[in-house]
């Protein structure tokens, strides 16, 4: 049995608000999930089920201005900061409404007008670019943070290393997410790493770090709050080790061959959603209705998204050639001429 | 001889080339346990091993400077770079020194270790999952470049790329994993690095291609019924200047088919060398199908425009047949890019 979430301290209002974020996250992934078998959806996904508690838990601790770096698995991340279902479906259907233009895809999920820049799909990459926005929101005497998601392969990259040392010593207002779980793709993390606590990794660039359930959003808020505050106030940067679970393979197709099915209903037992749901009801029977109604609403939501995205018109060919630079594109000439 | 997909091919050539010479290792993200994320080491780590088929943390930059190290001083490693792209966190270890050791040691020290990496677009993977980028290798010196365009040339080529000396770096076509073709296994597989091959007969015009872009031209020209002789380069350096310059003798043209950008890339280099060696046999201008100077974009039709798409192909090159004039690439007509 898992342990109750406390939602001591968490308000009515803002516990149901953690509920509906975590469910909107959870059934957008399992619509996707339904549309990719369908075939409507190219490429690939790397899902998010399981792992929602953390997107949620950071981003509700974040200030709307704050940004976020992502990574090759950034649906849960950009609903949770802000983009809507519609415009993150519209991408995924490669539409123009889409928050990429249709130009992105699944792996790069953000909008600026959000604090999410287009999700960065190297491993680890993100980590040494979210140094630089830390020091633009230093120089700037903002006061924003950028928080950075990453999983704990991304531990065992250069990039890591580099982008934390540099963070560290500029005392930067960065707090650096670490979604550990478990696995990188097909290889589990205590196989290619001989300390697996991130948080005992990072104590060498003199990071703080804290260690925190990443299946109860109301754990990684309280930690997330902390963080921010540490970074904000001129501290440096600090680290959150969130232990987490992804219940869906690493991408469309992956068969789970590498972990057992045990495992995979022991952690289901921590699902966030029943947890969430449990919490806040055990605080009030009452709140059933509440539930039943944001449940309802999410379903509205979800199915408007994925009308919206059919609908949507697709990107003309003019819009492959926009933004490559500032200014227009020079072609090289390349037509031929008689001789 | 036998019917195999392309990534079966080349754990097929692997294999052999493990039993073969003990020194032969594969280090790569998920490589061992998982066979490969594109299944192309699929049977290796029960037959060799773990001592010789290592999964490694996802470090690119270190084990492909292990490779470095290892290929120094005796081993023959290859390493798996799932996506081409990922180089780019491991370019040092390939550019800066496997490149040089030779060269700087007088010989004395050799890399011979093979980089396999998975290229190019049309899966939907966007644009950091898409590149084929064989032009960041081609233009240092000390690396050999190859790009296998079907299983036969798979097989032949890694087991080319594996006995060889120097460091090359073996550019797989990811949508290729899943064709399959007849292999003839054993030494009549075995193909040379630096050799290409005629891949259709022809008399009107030379056309050459590399990786993906040969089926897609076989099939343009077959579709089309178009007198052009397919060149499949197989090698980017060295190139096969002789097989070329010969067969643009023979038709007076050549157009060379690219899948990456337009600037900066290979067929210039082709182009160049062809014009000054057989200036005289050409009766029309050399010219180059590419994709567009951008990156791949993620929506299904637009990825199928950017690659240089059969019906493309088909339509620059009986023109130019017809004509003798360079065509226009579609992203230059109707006010595509401005
Ligand atoms: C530099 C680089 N190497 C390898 C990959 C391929 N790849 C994509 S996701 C992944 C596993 C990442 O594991 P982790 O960082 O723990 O994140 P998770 O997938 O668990 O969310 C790998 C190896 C990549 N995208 N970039």
């Amino acid at each position: 049995m898992s342990t109750p979430i406390d939602l001591t301290g968490v308000d009515r209002e803002t516990a149901l608000r953690l509920y509906r974020q975590v469910v909107r996250l959870r059934r957008f992934e399992d619509k996707v999930y339904q549309l990719f078998l369908k075939g409507e959806l190219p490429g690939t996904v790397h899902q998010y089920q399981g792992q929602e508690a953390v997107a949620v838990g950071v981003c509700e601790a974040l200030a709307a201005d704050d940004w976020i770096t992502s990574t090759h698995r950034p649906h849960g991340h950009a609903i949770a900061k802000g983009v809507s279902m519609r415009a993150a479906m519209a991408e995924l259907y490669g539409k123009a409404t889409g928050c990429c233009g249709g130009k992105g895809g699944s792996m790069h999920l953000g909008d600026p007008d959000v604090g999410m820049v287009p999700a960065i799909a190297i491993v680890a990459g993100g980590v040494s670019v979210v140094s630089g926005m830390g020091l633009a929101f230093k120089l700037q005497k903002s006061g924003q943070v950028a928080a950075c998601f990453f999983g704990e392969g991304a531990t065992n990259e250069g990039a890591f290393h580099e982008g934390l040392n540099f963070s560290a010593v500029q005392k930067l207002p960065i707090v650096y997410v670490c979604e550990n779980n478990l696995y990188g793709a097909s290889t589990a993390y205590h196989l290619t790493t001989l300390v697996p606590e991130v948080t005992e990794r990072v104590k060498a660039y003199g990071i703080p770090a804290i260690s925190v359930d990443g299946m109860d959003p109301v754990a990684v808020r309280a930690a997330m709050q902390q963080a921010r505050e540490h970074a904000a106030s001129g501290h440096g940067p600090m680290l959150i080790e969130a232990k987490t679970y992804r219940f869906a393979g690493h991408s469309r197709g992956d068969a789970r061959k590498y972990r057992g099915r045990e495992e995979e209903d022991t952690w289901k037992e921590l699902d966030p959603i029943t947890r969430m749901r449990d919490a806040i009801l055990a605080r009030d029977p009452a709140d059933e209705q509440a539930i039943t109604q944001i449940d309802a609403e999410i379903e509205t939501e979800l199915d408007d998204a994925v009308e919206f995205a059919r609908q949507s018109p697709l990107p003309d060919a003019t819009l492959a050639f926009t933004d490559v630079y500032a200014d227009p594109f020079p072609i090289p000439s390349v037509v031929g001429e008689r001789s | 001889m036998g019917s195999m997909r392309m990534n079966q091919a080349i754990a097929t050539a692997l294999a052999e080339e493990m039993r073969e010479n003990s020194s032969v290792i594969v280090m790569g993200e998920d490589v061992a346990d998982a066979g490969g994320p594109f299944k192309t080491s699929e049977g290796l780590l029960k037959e060799f091993g773990p001592k010789r088929v290592r999964d490694t943390p996802i470090s690119e930059m270190g084990f492909t400077g292990a490779a470095v190290g290892a290929a120094a001083l005796g081993l023959r490693p290859v390493v798996e770079i799932m996506f081409v792209e990922f180089l780019g966190v491991a370019l040092d270890a390939v550019v800066t020194e496997a490149a040089k050791f030779r060269y700087l040691s007088q010989g004395q020290v050799s890399c011979p270790m093979v980089v396999r990496a998975s290229i190019g677009s049309g899966l939907g993977f966007g644009c950091q999952h898409s590149q084929t980028l064989e032009n960041w290798v081609a233009a240092t010196p000390g690396l050999k470049v190859a790009c296998p365009s079907d299983p036969q040339s798979a097989y032949g080529l890694l087991k080319a790329a594996i006995r060889d000396p120097d460091p090359v770096i073996f550019l797989e076509p990811r949508a290729l994993y899943a064709s399959r073709g007849e292999v003839v296994t054993g030494p009549d597989g075995l193909l040379e690095l630096g050799r290409a091959r005629i891949a259709r007969e022809g008399t009107k015009a030379t056309v050459v291609t590399l990786g993906r872009t040969t089926s897609l031209t076989r099939a343009a020209a077959q579709q089309a019924n178009l007198d052009i002789e397919i060149i499949d380069l197989l090698s980017l350096v060295p190139w096969d200047v002789k097989t070329v310059c010969a067969s643009v003798k023979r038709t007076g043209r050549l157009v060379v088919i690219e899948e990456a950008p337009h600037s900066g890339g290979w067929g210039s280099e082709i182009i160049s060398t062809i014009t000054a060696q057989a200036f005289a046999s050409l009766d029309a201008a050399p010219f180059r199908i590419t994709a567009p100077d951008v990156p791949v974009p993620y929506q299904r039709d637009l990825e199928a425009l950017y690659l240089p798409s059969e019906s493309e192909i088909v339509r620059q090159l009986e023109s130019y047949l017809v004509t003798g004039v360079v065509p226009q690439p579609w992203w230059t007509q109707e006010g595509i890019a401005r």
